[in-house]
């Protein structure tokens, strides 16, 4: 799974030092001022972790779902994440060429293939995906959270470049609630494990007081991405809580939580919302404003990278909007209330690990998606099922099943993955999402005739 | 009891997907409950030390025809979730008063949630184990994860589970470790006398017997089978890994062994063998649990190897101890956790020079040509190797 996407795709990436302003090109696609900030920071993360060496930074790198950005910030790490990583390059077209380089070098085709497209990448000489070449990671932070293939995916890379690795197993949350033995497992991993080991690896000692103002900055950036997500209760939407949510949760997913840069970066958003909402727009899309909305969906799944713009247009052709999506909570659920809390940090830490949507359990995800059907007035749920992520996919069938019974509304189901280009099949994709949109029209004259 | 008898036996319990062993248990004393369990392991002592009957499911196997399972997963998830629906689905499964789904993988992990919202009636539990192998750290989460599940049996027995109690249960299942030991070990010393075919049923049956029960049938086994000779051929002595979760069917076994490799070790039925020696039963009992589970347990794709130094160890020490010659590869399609492990075992088998071949298999694949003869193929190399 993961974040901080490109929706252009194919505009070519330039280089710069993170401190440099970037220009806007005159590129044909249509962007949120926010957006453009968005890819700066993105790509000055990028340009931080080619030249960390030079800098003399150490580098870790770790998950999304659980990921402890304002930790690993306390010591002063470049922060890389590999499953950004695959995404980057799944959008740039990139990802197909690792896979089966992957492959060839002895994976099987039946797993994750955003493992296969990182491994890939080492084969290839650890070329990121803005084309400058990313160093070996001093630590891997193993985040266990809401995915067992994250724990072999590191193993695998420590396997190849011997690197030192950290494991912080979150316990899943199989009864529907976090447990206070749940908490004091994950804040013992912290304490005694995960902490000495980044203090050892940078040197750096570890300031409570450094990590308590990081997440002082996470909590503000986090009102502000909830209020966005949740403007699209709002009819018509002022934004694409998927497509466009990609953007939105990029910063605050990946390396920059706790940051002022993403702070700004979400009060900038925010404050473009808000003007969408006072024009009474909708949401924009790669080609401008979207005219009108016809159709409110709720998706469940990651989207497919490989293929992005080009998966988006199916929907905003046909005037339907992504209201709510599962996947803008990967990194974190907080639109019921968690924030980072600077008052109890190692405690509050674990609590966001344990909340991330994947660490839930099946009960818990439908009544989610049931709880976002209902507030986000939408027309039906559509679940992307991804062959890569049985962490997402395994049962998605029975939630189909269960939304439509306890709503009353269709659900449609289609299949693609997130960076492998040989599943995704447009034409069989772009008719199921045509004959979905179809039942909803004929199922709304049905319930306006009686 | 003749070795046909005992085998007969254990092929008729194997085959038998109403689970009729567990009925007629349940049926023998009023108010008899049963829990089932998902692979790789979960301490079977504190369903005993209930008073109830500890329950392996692996899935359907290739008798099941599998028609509703299938309706709730994609093409590309591997077979055991949507048969294990299949028995719930049908019935069959109705014997037991509780599904225990130990922390394996994303898809059983996914399977508790889904148990837990169509079988509303019935007792489930996630258990998660731990990841971490301090004993202060992975042993407290652990000791109080096995503390919750104590408590939630207790309530479904009605009754306390009392240390006494569990002790007891440890030294029941510290006889029938010891007595799958003994077979594993006789195996690889006679593999012409114990035929994995074989061994692989007299496993099962532990699935649905009372480990008492079971004890007495492996020592059966054992006596009966080396009561009667049978012929010893030059066959390619190999362990095989992988097959944790999803089993192969009985004919793919077989497949291997005609083909000319005798199994002298696998990872088949892990829980019965997963604490390595035997557990204190004077102690704490859930601290000893623990302390086993943490430091003096199997290894799998399902645990976390905290050094690289660790990785393939254990697959190591199953060579060398065992004398075997090549490594199987064999593990379910789709199954991430033996598939993203698979490279990584590889690339030290090949440091230690030690041969391996790959494939992989559905627990209804019906087709066994093509394995039979990449296993022929791996055997005469072997033999070619150790001959040159
Ligand atoms: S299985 Fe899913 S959650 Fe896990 S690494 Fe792959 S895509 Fe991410
Ligand atoms: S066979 Fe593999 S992927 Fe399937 S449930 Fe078992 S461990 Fe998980």
């Amino acid at each position: 799974m993961s974040m901080s996407a490109n929706p252009s795709g194919t505009t070519p990436v330039r280089m710069m030092p993170s401190s440099a302003a970037p220009k806007k090109p005159a590129a044909p696609v249509q962007k949120e001022d926010a957006m453009w900030l968005q890819k700066e920071l993105v790509n000055g993360n990028y340009t931080e972790l080619a030249n960390a060496r030079q800098l003399g930074k150490k580098v870790s790198a770790t998950f999304v779902p659980g990921n402890l950005n304002e930790l690993l910030m306390c010591f002063d790490f470049a922060r890389s994440l590999p499953e950004t990583n695959a995404l980057q390059n799944g959008m740039r077209k990139k990802s197909g060429k690792m896979i089966m380089d992957a492959e060839r070098d002895g994976h099987s085709e039946d797993v994750c293939t955003y493992v296969k497209a990182d491994l890939g990448m080492m084969l290839q000489g650890q070329v990121g995906p803005t084309g400058e070449a990313l160093p070996t990671p001093d630590v891997l932070l193993l985040s266990y959270t809401g995915c067992f293939t994250f724990m072999k995916w590191f193993e695998l890379v420590r396997q190849k470049y011997d690197c030192e690795t950290v494991m912080l197993h979150v316990p899943y949350q199989g009864e529907g609630h976090v447990t206070q033995s749940m908490r004091d497992y994950v804040v013992k991993q912290l304490k005694e494990n995960v902490i000495p080991t980044l203090e050892r690896v940078s040197g750096v000692r570890f300031d409570i007081d450094r990590l308590r103002q990081y997440m002082r900055e996470s909590a503000k950036a986090e009102e502000d991405l909830v209020w966005t997500l949740q403007s699209a209760k709002r009819k018509p939407s002022p934004i694409d809580g998927y497509f466009g949510a990609v953007y939105y949760i990029g910063p605050i997913f990946t390396a920059f939580r706790g940051t002022p840069e993403a702070t700004k970066f979400y009060a900038t958003l925010r404050a473009e919302i808000e003007q969408r909402i006072r024009d009474g727009k909708g949401p924009i899309t790669p080609e401008g404003e979207m005219p009108e909305e016809k159709y409110r969906l709720v998706v469940e799944g990651p989207p497919n990278w490989t293929s992005f713009r080009e998966f988006w247009k199916m929907f905003y052709d046909e005037g339907a909007v992504v209201v709510a999506s599962t996947y803008s909570k990967v990194g974190g659920v907080y639109d019921f209330g968690f924030r980072h809390d600077p008052d109890h940090p190692l405690e509050s830490l674990a609590e966001y690990c344990l909340g991330c949507y994947t660490n839930l359990n099946f009960p818990q995800r439908i009544d989610m998606i049931c709880k976002y059907m209902d507030e986000y007035q939408a027309d039906g749920l559509l679940i992307n099922s991804i062959k890569s992520c049985n962490s997402f996919s395994a049962g998605q069938l029975l939630i189909l099943r269960e939304v439509e019974k306890r709503t009353g509304k269709p659900a449609a189901f289609i299949e693609s993955d997130l960076v492998d280009p040989r599943y995704f099949s447009a034409a069989n994709i772009k008719n199921r999402l045509e004959s979905y949109f179809q039942m909803i029209k004929q199922k709304r004259t049905a319930a306006g005739a009686h | 009891m003749t070795l046909k008898d005992i085998v007969d036996r254990c092929e008729a319990l194997f085959e038998d997907t109403r689970f009729g062993a567990v009925r007629d248990w349940k049926a023998a004393a009023p108010g008899r409950k049963a829990i089932g369990y998902m692979p790789i392991y979960v301490p079977r002592e504190l369903i005993h030390a209930a008073g109830m009957l500890p329950v392996g499911i692996f899935g359907g196997g290739d008798q099941l025809e599998v028609i509703q399972g299938d309706a709730y997963y994609q093409s590309y998830i591997c077979r055991i979730p949507r048969s294990t629906l299949e028995l719930g689905l049908t019935g069959r499964l109705d014997c037991l008063d509780g599904l225990l789904f130990p922390s394996i993988c994303d898809v059983i992990r996914n399977l508790s949630g889904m148990w837990q919202v169509l079988f509303k009636d019935k007792y489930v539990k996630y258990l998660d184990l731990p990841q971490n192998y301090d004993d202060a750290t992975g042993g407290s989460f652990y000791v109080r994860e096995m503390q919750a599940l104590r408590e939630d049996l207790a309530r479904l027995a009605g009754r306390e589970i009392s240390d006494a109690a569990l002790n007891a249960s440890i030294a029941v299942y510290n006889e029938n470790r010891k007595a799958i030991r003994e077979l594993y070990a006789y195996r690889a010393q006679k593999p012409w006398q114990a035929p994995t075919s074989e061994v692989y049923l007299v496993l099962r049956a532990g699935c649905v017997l009372p480990p008492e029960e079971h004890t007495r049938l492996v020592r059966a086994y054992l006596a009966a089978a080396d009561a009667q000779q049978r012929p010893r051929r030059d066959n390619a002595r190999v362990v095989l890994t992988g097959s944790f979760c999803e089993q192969p069917p009985l004919g793919l076994i077989k497949s291997i062994e005609i083909a000319g490799c005798y199994v002298v070790d696998d990872d088949f039925q892990l829980i019965q063998s997963w604490l390595l020696d035997e557990v204190p039963a004077d102690g704490d009992p859930l601290q000893e649990l623990s302390k086993a589970f943490l430091h003096r347990s199997a290894s799998t794709a399902s645990k976390y190897d905290e050094k690289k130094a660790d990785k393939g160890q254990f697959l190591l020490r199953q060579v060398k101890t065992r004398g075997a010659e090549g490594v199987i590869f064999a593990a379910p399609s789709f199954c991430d956790p033996a598939l993203l492990e698979r490279p990584m075992l590889q690339e030290i088998l090949a440091r230690h020079g030690i041969p391996y071949t790959a494939f992989k298999y559905a627990e209804n694949t019906g087709q066994m040509a093509p394995i039979r003869e990449q296993a022929g193929t791996f055997a005469d190399s072997i033999k070619l190797w150790s001959a040159a």
